[in-house]
């Protein structure tokens, strides 16, 4: 049978996860944290919010991306969801609606790793509610 | 909702928003008894009597964004409907505790689905929150204590994504061993 993880391998590559983040904390100011936060209640899990989630932690480990993915409540569009707010550093949030893994693909090429704005924003003027 | 994961998912949230410090999902399966057991139970502020009587009505909810709260009330009609039973169990400023009963060889019975992702991602986006999951296969048990994750990894946060992808597939081996029995 196949070995199964327990506590005592998350202890041996404990060190080889520090000195990856060490690498991180030097190359990114922690002012240019990006953050994503998923929409996450009944409407936003029913229509695919788990797996946006997902795809965006591997997705922005996998580009070196130092980014936080959080979850938030339904912001009240849940005509629109998978929705999430994106606040990329020393900007206003946005919120995107249908984010569908083709969505979420676009707005990480674009928004996240170029800067642009992309189709699918909801046009409010938006604060983060808490 | 399409499987029991996504309903936890939900559900967690509700103890999220109640502020609890504690989270305790527990998974019980009896092959015996043809019973999958699904309890979600937090120490957030919970409910008094009156708003507890309400809560399965879907026009119930403590939210201001809208004007209905589906989550209770569909987790209790996908119980419902395969035989089984729902209860909840609340005090204000102690917590609240949610048991769903599913018959699992009822044929409307929804799947477990990805319980593994969805621990890992409440345990990535609620890194202050202390979770503990338990899962149960004909008494066999596999225990995940995030305090306990926690202790090991001292100063890298919970929430790194490497760590979070271990804890991802410690669950799913534990469960697939679990479950090979």
């Amino acid at each position: 049978m196949s070995k199964v993880k327990s506590l005592a391998d998350l202890r041996k590559i404990k060190e080889n996860i520090k000195s990856k983040m060490d690498l991180r904390e030097k190359s990114d100011n922690i002012e240019t944290v990006i953050q994503v936060k998923v929409a996450m209640a009944t409407c936003g899990i029913a229509s695919g919010a788990k797996e946006v989630m997902e795809y965006f932690i591997t997705e922005l480990h996998k580009r070196r991306i130092n980014a936080v993915v959080t979850q938030t409540g339904c912001m009240g569009y849940c005509y629109a969801e998978p929705t999430i707010e994106l606040s990329m550093p020393g900007e206003l949030p946005v919120v995107y609606g249908d984010v569908t893994f083709k969505k979420a693909d676009e707005i990480m090429e674009k928004h996240i790793v170029r800067g642009e704005l992309t189709d699918g924003i909801i046009p409010v003027n938006y604060l983060t509610v808490d | 909702m399409k499987n029991m994961a996504l309903h936890i998912m939900d559900i967690a949230q509700n103890s999220i928003r109640a502020k609890a410090s504690e989270v305790i999902v527990a998974i019980n399966v009896d092959e015996h008894n043809h019973t999958t057991t699904v309890e979600i139970e937090d120490n957030g502020e919970g409910m008094d009597a009156i708003f507890l009587k309400k809560v399965i009505d879907p026009y119930t909810t403590s939210r201001t964004t809208r004007k209905v709260g589906l989550g209770i009330p569909l987790l209790k009609m996908n119980s419902d409907i395969t035989g089984g039973s729902f209860t909840i169990e609340s005090q204000p400023n102690k917590g609240t505790k949610v048991q769903a009963i599913f018959y699992n060889n009822h044929l409307d019975c929804i799947p477990l689905g990805d319980i593994s992702g969805v621990i890992m991602l409440l345990i990535g986006a609620n890194p202050q929150i202390n979770f503990n999951y338990k899962f149960e296969k004909n008494d066999v048990a596999f225990n995940l204590d995030t305090r306990e994750i926690k202790e090991t990894i001292e100063d890298i946060p919970i929430n790194n994504p490497e760590v979070l992808h271990f804890i991802k597939e410690m669950i799913q081996e534990n469960m697939e061993k679990i479950n090979s029995y």
